[in-house]
């Protein structure tokens, strides 16, 4: 008895100390978050007054709020994300699909060693091909332009690869039933293996939003007028010239209003999200 | 089946454009560009080919401090983040309250603007006139003195850019983990718990060998990942990482392809293939290694 | 409608230059008499589905003419033909509903064809009816059992009114009591339509219980085509007799001499008509009856009592094959002793196959 008991206390020891570890993790996390939706809301006058940072505040205030959409064409950035973001994933969709099911549906010579190339390719890193691209694009006269923000990046062999595998589950007398009802192929596709793999292509549509939404290093080098930037681009430049590097609070709501539209996304589709990302594979 | 010949090409076109444009061009271009002496990206001339290229960017300071920061970069937080995520994801699978919570909470860094909350962390590091910033009144708890982790010394810059890394990378490995640690069928611990094994047994008899696979691609993709970093330093210290002495490998590629100091695409080239190199080097030890130890 | 194939070869190219290639279905022809069902039956890799396959369009024969009726359609794709068509695994779509599934074949129609919301709604209500499963169109497939899968199937293959509905294995997901029900299902769906049916299957039980005819297949080549008992009761070769029937034929070295068929040393039947020399003698197991007199002396091994009947596991040294199987009625258990028995035959149940070309010489 004595055993079970001494037993039983070392399981509950061990538990805490797991929760007080998983706790302090869970607070560096949210932390940032915390800062900067804190800060945001406090005043210019009462953040520079703080010798030792405060963990909240008395009179918060929604001036910075105000002075980011007022100072930056914060709307501008937004608006351009979310053209950027639609127009990229919506084409990359319609390529990965129609790529997808040629591969897993369709029987046509050298089909094989094509999909041998793209394989191939999937171990490609973006850096060894986005120099050319930029000079392409440039020569192309697209520089400061959505065509040459949203094509370089609407093709991506591990989407096809991920959807030609799923697509090439759905079995083949599905196909075989369509055939002898008179079914087109494209309308199979949009009829039957669509809706079916449609996990796989929500999957998809949220890794390349998340990706689009975040993206930074192609649209800096491809935009340096303010009109397209997005909003990447436009926290880079608002941190190097914007408020100066004075006006924090402001900083701290304009980074607030860039995270909302990702996290509130992320809040409503959880759990959709968090199985996409583990289904997916890597970041970038 | 030869009516389907065309129109299964058809359905490939779009890709095989899109790909052939900006993938499969570019990657022989990157090699010719690497090659051609002098290139002038105005005139678009050069005069000669050779390995020039590759020579000045070996012996560029800007690159070798590049190199040297993308190395300690990579060795400091690809075991270290793995290590976190797994003892973060072990603590997880051992708890049943709180546990949705918690995986929502770490996963959050993943759907956020990398600059964006770069910024914050700046803020959280740096030292202004008026404030030593937040992370400082911590350390004054212990009595340590402040210290401009933005803008002062070297050490104090990779560490707050470790640490920005670490928390960058985490919530992807903490999920994969996490998955992977669900899947292990139960009746493998509930034969150890009959046969009376002790937990860090089960755990490295067990555990470990069953998610073994999924810990070394973790590590592989991590290691790919952390020399392509970038954005993380951009968003901590600025655009000019050159003279904050935290350029990565990707950042001096970027930085000799376009702005102040661009305009070079060969040298440019030049140290993408470099990097593509080592990268592939790193990837091919790993699987060597993992060949070894992985128990599938 | 009847549906005519007229010398159909099917060969699929071998993989690689130097690979001959497989010949799956070897000019076969045969006629389908209009509104019957008929059983394509044989072994895995007889070409049965090939045949199928090409009489629904999916494949195209390499030579040979498919007609139905007085229409060839050889080079028509499947859906000008007007057929239906059930699969194995039933291909039912899985996020649509029973009901969308039964309407997906409508929705197709073109021009003058095209049916307005109500008259799809009618016929897929129609169809429902005739399968029984106008209570489950709500339901997804998923949530259906194999049974009412395979009724839904049906109805998806009947929806368009088909000239000839074609079945692939129709009942092999089934258990064994839902494939008894099935059948019969079939049968009476095929009754009242009257619909030209062409079913592949492999069992033999299936062909022979639901069936107008039956196509034996194998190798890719017709070994013979009749009606069920027929094909039981007089098999065209020796293929056919060891195919058909469980327990399988009992197979013997024999010998013709002076009209007398010979099993061993001894004379077991009178053999008016064929050629002296060496033959095989199948002799199916219910061919034998006890006879203290009867010429054929057996070995025995084992004796299984199964009820109505008693199975008799014996030896003899002209036997080819495992294990002689006896099947006779329980009376008899006491007049089974141990060591020899002697059986007579029946006439009736022992047939003669040439050695050469296994073909059956007819008495």
């Amino acid at each position: 008895m004595e055993d079970t008991r001494s037993h039983n206390r070392a399981k509950a020891v061990k538990k805490i100390f797991i929760y007080l570890f998983l706790g302090f993790w869970a607070l560096l996390v949210l932390f940032p978050f915390y800062w900067m939706i804190l800060t945001s809301f406090k005043s210019y006058g009462e953040y520079t007054g703080e010798v030792v940072p405060k963990l909240f505040t008395l009179a918060p205030v929604l001036e910075n709020y105000f002075f980011a959409f007022d100072a930056v064409p914060l709307l501008d950035y937004l608006a351009n994300t979310l053209v950027f973001t639609l127009a990229t994933t919506g084409i990359m969709l319609i390529v990965t699909v129609f790529a997808s099911y040629g591969f897993a549906k369709m029987e046509f010579r050298g089909k094989n060693l094509v999909f041998t190339i793209f394989l191939a390719l999937m171990m490609i890193p973006n850096e060894l091909v986005i120099i050319t691209n930029f000079v392409t694009v440039t020569n192309a006269g697209l520089r400061n332009s959505f065509m040459g923000l949203i094509l370089p990046s609407v093709a991506s062999v591990f989407y096809i690869y991920l959807l030609k595998e799923n697509f090439e589950q759905v079995p083949h007398e599905l196909y075989k039933a369509a055939k002898v009802d008179g079914t087109s192929d494209l309308k199979f596709l949009f009829k039957v293996m669509v809706p079916i793999c449609k996990p796989t292509i929500v999957t998809i549509t949220i890794l390349k939003v998340i990706e689009c939404w975040n993206s930074y290093v192609w649209p800096r080098l491809i935009t340096d007028e303010e009109a397209y930037f997005l909003v990447s681009n436009g926290i880079q430049a608002i941190r190097e010239s914007g408020f100066g590097r004075e006006n924090i609070p402001a900083m701290m709501a304009t980074v607030v209003i860039i995270s909302v539209p990702l996290i509130v996304l992320f809040l409503i589709f959880r759990k959709k999200i968090m199985a996409g990302v583990s289904r997916g594979g890597t970041k970038g | 089946m030869k009516k389907n010949n065309w129109k299964g090409w058809l359905y490939l076109l779009p890709a095989i454009l899109f790909l052939g444009v900006f993938m499969v061009y570019p990657l022989v271009d990157v090699f010719i560009y690497s090659f051609e002496e002098g290139y002038n990206s105005s005139s678009q001339t050069f005069w000669g080919t050779g390995w020039y290229n590759y020579l000045y960017v070996l012996h560029d300071p800007y690159f070798i401090q590049a190199l040297k920061n993308t190395f300690i970069l990579v060795l400091i937080t690809v075991p270290l983040s793995t290590l976190l995520a797994l003892l973060i994801s072990l603590g997880l699978s051992s708890i049943k309250k709180l546990r949705n919570m918690f995986q929502t909470i770490y996963f959050l860094p993943y759907v956020t603007n990398t600059l964006a909350v770069g910024l914050v962390f700046m803020i959280l590091f740096q030292t202004t006139e008026y404030t030593d910033g937040m992370f400082n009144f911590v350390l004054s708890l212990f009595g340590i003195a402040p210290i401009d982790f933005i803008e002062g010394p070297y050490w104090a810059k990779m560490f707050v850019l470790c640490f920005y890394t670490v928390w960058v990378v985490l919530p992807f490995k903490i999920l994969i983990l996490t998955s992977a640690l669900a899947s292990v069928n139960k009746n493998y611990y509930n034969a150890a718990l009959v046969d009376g094994t002790r937990p860090f047994r089960v755990f490295r008899k067990i555990t470990l060998p069953m998610i073994s696979p999924t810990v070394f691609y973790l590590i592989i993709t991590g290691f790919i990942g952390a020399f392509k970093a970038y954005s993380d330093a951009v968003a901590l210290f600025g655009t000019n990482l050159n003279v904050a002495e935290m350029n990565t490998i990707v950042g001096y590629i970027y930085d000799m392809l376009y702005g102040d100091g661009g305009g070079y695409p060969s040298y440019a080239s030049a140290a993408a293939i470099i990097l593509f190199v080592i990268v592939l080097t790193i990837t091919c030890i790993n699987l060597l290694i993992s060949k070894k130890h992985v128990h599938y | 409608m009847k549906v005519v194939l007229e010398n159909l070869t099917k060969k699929f190219p071998g993989r690689g230059k130097t690979s001959p290639g497989v010949t799956a279905v070897d000019n076969v022809s045969f006629e389908i008499p209009d509104g019957k069902l008929v059983g394509l039956l044989g072994p895995s890799g007889c070409g049965k589905s090939t045949t199928l396959n090409m009489i629904c369009g999916l494949e195209a024969p390499t030579d040979g003419k498919i007609f139905f009726g007085e229409d060839e359609v050889t080079k028509l794709s499947p859906e000008l033909r007007g057929v239906g068509m059930v699969f194995q695994n039933y291909a039912l779509y899985p996020h649509l509903t029973v009901e969308e599934n039964i309407r997906f074949p409508l929705e197709n129609l073109k021009k003058e064809k095209k049916l307005s919301k109500a008259q799809m709604k009618e016929k897929v209500l129609e169809v429902a009816r005739l399968v029984q499963t106008e209570e489950l169109l709500d339901r997804k497939p998923a949530e259906l059992s194999g049974g009412q899968q395979q009724r839904v199937a049906i109805a998806r293959a009947l929806v368009k009114m088909p000239k000839v509905l074609l079945l692939d294995e129709p009942l092999s997901n089934l258990d064994a009591r839902l494939r008894i029900q099935t059948r019969e299902e079939i049968r009476r769906i095929q009754r009242e339509t009257g619909i030209t049916t062409v079913f592949v299957t492999h069992d033999q039980e299936e062909a022979l219980s639901i069936s107008d005819m039956i196509v034996v297949l194998n190798n890719g080549a017709v070994q013979q085509m009749a009606e069920p008992q027929m094909v039981y009761d007089a098999p065209a070769n020796l293929f056919v007799a060891k195919f058909l029937g469980t327990p399988q034929i009992n197979m013997f070295e024999g010998r013709v001499a002076e009209g007398k068929l010979y099993i061993g040393d001894e004379a077991v039947m009178a053999a008016d008509g064929a050629k002296d020399g060496d033959v095989l003698v199948g002799v199916r197991p219910e061919g034998f009856v006890l006879d203290e007199n009867g010429g054929l002396a057996v070995e025995l091994n084992s004796v299984e009592v199964l009820g109505r009947d008693i199975s008799i596991v014996a030896k003899h040294k002209a036997f080819v094959g495992s294990s002689l199987r006896v099947i006779v009625d329980s009376e008899n258990l006491s007049m089974i002793g141990n060591g020899q028995v002697r059986f007579r035959l029946k006439p009736a149940k022992v047939y003669l196959f040439d050695k050469t070309t296994e073909e059956r010489i007819r008495l």
